[in-house]
């Protein structure tokens, strides 16, 4: 059976770059509770990051949306990450995840999903064309138990 | 300006400070653009000691001073990488194409 939740949030934004900022830092602040190590916390921080600022830059290239970002926290340490928008989807999902691939400019890298997809345990990508894109990554965080006081 | 810039003659050393997001990118690429063009330099450093958070849209900066450095014959070496811009010029294979130092 799927184990229920310990504890959710649940952020809606708009699509504009400030609040890059904004969702990974909200990200932090909620996974602190779990005492996470400052490497967990950044590579959090960091797949957060490029998954919103893909729905700022791709999902609406010529308009602002919304953004929606749920975490949740698991009784075994894992966090979830859904990031979700209502812009124009994806074609290829697995075109979009293949490292250096960019539909952008000479701005744009191609490797969000490859940062992603090394930083998190499991990265879920769904897509429609015309009716948005959701992203949900997880990551199991290390046991602190053991951890000297 | 958001690059305090450092050096004589031809050799610069650009420090980039602060998170560097898609949100910032723009503007820094811009600067960088104005510095190399204006200096034309033979060996560019980037200190990234004063960067608090990186992502894939700091890999477009640092790449596009790479190129074109090299399109003028010049060396970029990137210097002060803190932990976390590390991990994600790492994971985009960029230590395979200039050293990242600490
Ligand atoms: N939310 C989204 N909506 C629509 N298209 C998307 C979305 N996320 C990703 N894509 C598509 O997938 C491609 C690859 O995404 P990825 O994040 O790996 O690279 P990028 O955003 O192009 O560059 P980088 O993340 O390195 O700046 C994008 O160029 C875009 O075409
Ligand atoms: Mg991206």
């Amino acid at each position: 059976m799927k184990q229920q939740p310990g504890n959710e949030v649940l952020l809606r934004f708009l699509s504009r770059s400030a609040n890059e900022g904004f969702a990974r830092t909200a990200a932090a602040c909620f996974v602190a509770q779990l005492d996470p190590t400052l490497e967990e916390v950044n590579d959090i921080k960091t797949a957060v990051s490029e998954a919103v600022t893909n729905c700022i830059v791709h999902a609406y290239p010529n308009c602002l949306g919304p953004v929606q970002m749920r975490l949740r926290l698991f009784e075994d340490r894992t966090v979830e990450v859904v990031v979700k928008d209502s812009g124009v989807g994806i074609a290829d999902i697995e075109q979009a995840r293949t490292p250096l691939f960019t539909t952008g400019n000479g701005e744009r890298s191609g490797m969000g999903f490859t940062i992603m997809e090394s930083f998190m345990d499991q990265v879920k990508v769904r897509s429609r064309l015309g009716k948005g894109t959701t992203v949900v990554m997880r990551r199991r965080l290390s046991s602190r138990a053991a951890a000297p006081v | 300006m958001s690059i305090a810039c450092t050096g004589e003659g031809r050799t610069l050393r650009a420090a980039l400070s602060g998170e560097v997001d898609h949100h910032r990118a723009r503007a820094l690429m811009g600067e960088l653009d104005t510095l190399i063009e204006s200096a034309l330099p033979r060996s560019l450093t980037l200190d990234l000691s004063g960067v608090t958070f990186m992502d894939s849209s700091g890999i477009a900066v640092v790449l596009r001073a790479w190129r074109r450095m090299g399109e003028l014959g010049g060396v970029l070496r990137v210097s002060g990488v803190p932990a976390q811009a590390g991990k994600v010029l790492r994971a985009a294979g960029l230590d395979r194409l200039f050293a990242l130092e600490d």
